[in-house]
């Protein structure tokens, strides 16, 4: 038994700690402790919670902490880098999930009492069950996607807009009618439940490959903002601070995808790609693609006194980032300075390809955004892309009927030597092609990211 | 409008521009960190879960809340775990003066 006042300052200390903890990931030299600052005001508030005078039964309640924490720590320690999107997907269900469960059993609870609950705590239920169940299915359709258990492409059907449309209103009729009536029938509830998780996949399932990174930090916000719609419904702070927060990070992020793509967050939500806009008409007619072979690039990498590596989706895929850090170690040992230039989108989420190539063991201070970098291009002597290609396309800057122009881009084309490691000439996402094949500057070294990059290393040993 | 509503709020509007002035100076580098991290924090959740599950209100909103303790502390503690993991990769170049 605390006094209650005590209780809501303690749930205020742990929200200081989140916030606090926050600030800290400002820098990766404090991040580490700032996260850990972060769990121990998530440890308070647990304590504390446990330690309040409304628990009464503590058997299952151990159980459940348990059961969950200990599958969330399996899954934390076996997840590959390469997963981290799922991952993350993952979480945010769960975390909707739990909103949505724990909003439906207040509203059990409300009606087993007899008494009607206010207006404020029917509609923050309401909302927190909409927003919690579209969060848990649509992170599973995300998660789905990712993982390739169905397809990534988006899936479009006839009727899909008026369909979504009438589920919405029919959803907003629900809500308004179980809160404003608390003589409704509990059906209505439960119709309220069941239309909610069915528009959470349908919002989903139209948006497909590279647009998913939007969706996840879309999502992470939602799971914030159904945590602080529990929070209205049980009158408490530390829950409305910390899902505010969880809410505005996760749409800062969808903004900053969303400008590194060139794209609105409303068409990214309803304007399935390639259904989109127009294609540039603009072809590589008469352009020839002057192609290398490992030896000769190697020897080009060898001789440079800078390196920029431009790494890409392709990059990841090919899993060739242990290869291509002991390149660039190899290409330091013989006194060229080594840089990543990695622009927003490069992975499949937010910082995703910084993530996979601090897991390589390439230093933090050598990976560097699209702004720190851009003016170094043109002092470089040798820029090798890897797996990248709409991000490194000139004509976002250059031609204004680009479906690309504006888009913020590497500017790999001003350096004095540009390589560029890919499969073959097929087209990037935008579906467009890149001048920068074509430029004089430009060599293109054909092949399998991994296979090739292990063939520069064994050339450039012996260079 | 009840006042715990008003104050709830202002609360979650104040909270909501802290976040975005908190998260606007995060580097792009550790996005993706942020994003886990910033999950787990969402598993605060938990608290009402441990609310309605100990609140001893028949069965099945017993069930639902032992569910729910499940789902957040999934949330909270794989987010913290996966976090930590991450950050500890992030290294600075071996000798290289502090930026």
């Amino acid at each position: 038994m605390i006094p209650e006042q005590l209780v809501r300052l303690l749930y205020l200390a742990a929200a200081v700690l989140f916030i606090v903890g926050l600030k800290r990931l400002q820098s990766p030299e404090t991040a580490r402790g700032g996260n850990r600052i972060s769990a121990l005001g998530m440890l308070l508030a647990v304590l504390v919670t446990l330690l309040d005078r409304q628990i009464l039964s503590y058997g299952a309640i151990a159980a459940g902490l348990a059961l969950g924490g200990g599958i969330g720590l399996w899954m934390a320690r076996r997840v590959k880098m390469t997963e981290m999107p799922q991952m993350v997907a993952l979480l945010n269900g769960f975390g909707g999930g739990a909103s949505l469960l724990v909003a439906a059993a207040e509203y059990l609870r409300a009606q087993g009492s007899g008494a009607a609950p206010s207006l404020d705590v029917a509609l923050s239920t309401n909302l927190s069950v909409l927003i919690g169940a579209v969060t848990l299915t649509g992170s599973g359709i995300a998660w789905a996607k990712l993982q390739e258990v169905m397809t990534g492409k988006p899936i479009l059907f006839a009727g899909q807009k008026p369909i979504n449309g009438a589920l919405g209103l029919s959803i907003l009729a629900l809500l308004l009618w179980t809160a404003l009536q608390p003589t409704a029938p509990a059906a209505a509830f439960y119709a309220l439940i069941a239309l909610s998780l069915a528009i959470g996949v349908l919002l989903v399932i139209p948006i497909g490959g590279a647009d998913m990174p939007v969706v996840i930090s879309l999502l992470n916000s939602y799971s914030g903002i159904a945590g602080a719609m529990t929070g209205f419904i049980i009158g408490s702070e530390v829950l409305i601070v910390s899902g505010a927060l969880v809410g505005s990070s996760g749409i800062i992020l969808s903004q900053i995808m969303c400008k590194a793509m060139n794209r609105s967050l409303g068409n990214v939500i309803f304007g399935a790609f390639g259904a989109g806009p127009g294609k540039s008409t603009k072809k590589a007619e008469g352009l020839t693609v002057q192609s290398t072979n490992p030896e000769e690039a190697a020897l080009q990498l060898a001789y440079a006194q800078s390196v920029i590596v431009v790494p890409g989706y392709g990059l990841a895929v090919a899993q060739a980032q242990h290869q291509v850090r002991e390149l660039m170690d190899l290409l330091e040992k013989r006194g060229a300075g080594v840089k990543f230039a990695i622009h927003p989108v490069a992975g499949r989420m937010p910082g995703h390809m910084n993530v996979l190539l601090a897991e390589a063991n390439v230093p933090y201070d050598k990976l560097l955004d699209m702004e720190e970098i851009n003016s170094e291009f043109e002092r470089t002597d040798v820029v090798l892309v890897i797996g990248a290609n709409d991000v490194v396309n000139p004509a976002a800057r250059t031609d204004p009927s680009s479906p690309i122009f504006g888009m913020p881009i590497l500017n790999a084309d001003q350096a004095k030597r540009v390589i560029v490691l890919k499969r073959g000439m097929s087209a990037g996402f935008a579906g467009i092609e890149n001048e920068l094949f074509y430029a004089q500057n430009t060599q293109m070294l054909f092949g399998d990211a991994k296979a090739t990059v292990t063939k520069l290393v064994s050339e450039v040993k012996q260079a | 409008m009840s006042d715990s509503l008003v104050s709830g709020i202002v609360v979650f509007v104040l909270a909501t521009y802290l976040g975005a002035a908190l998260i606007g100076r995060v580097p792009p580098t550790l996005h993706t960190p942020l994003m886990s991290g910033a999950n787990a924090v969402s598993g605060i959740t938990v608290v009402g879960a441990l609310l309605v599950a100990g609140s001893g209100q028949g069965w099945l909103a017993a069930t639902l809340g032992f569910l729910a303790i499940v789902f957040a502390m999934l949330n909270v503690v794989g987010g913290y775990a996966v976090t930590d993991r991450m950050l500890q990769m992030f290294k600075k170049s071996p000798g290289e003066a502090k930026r």
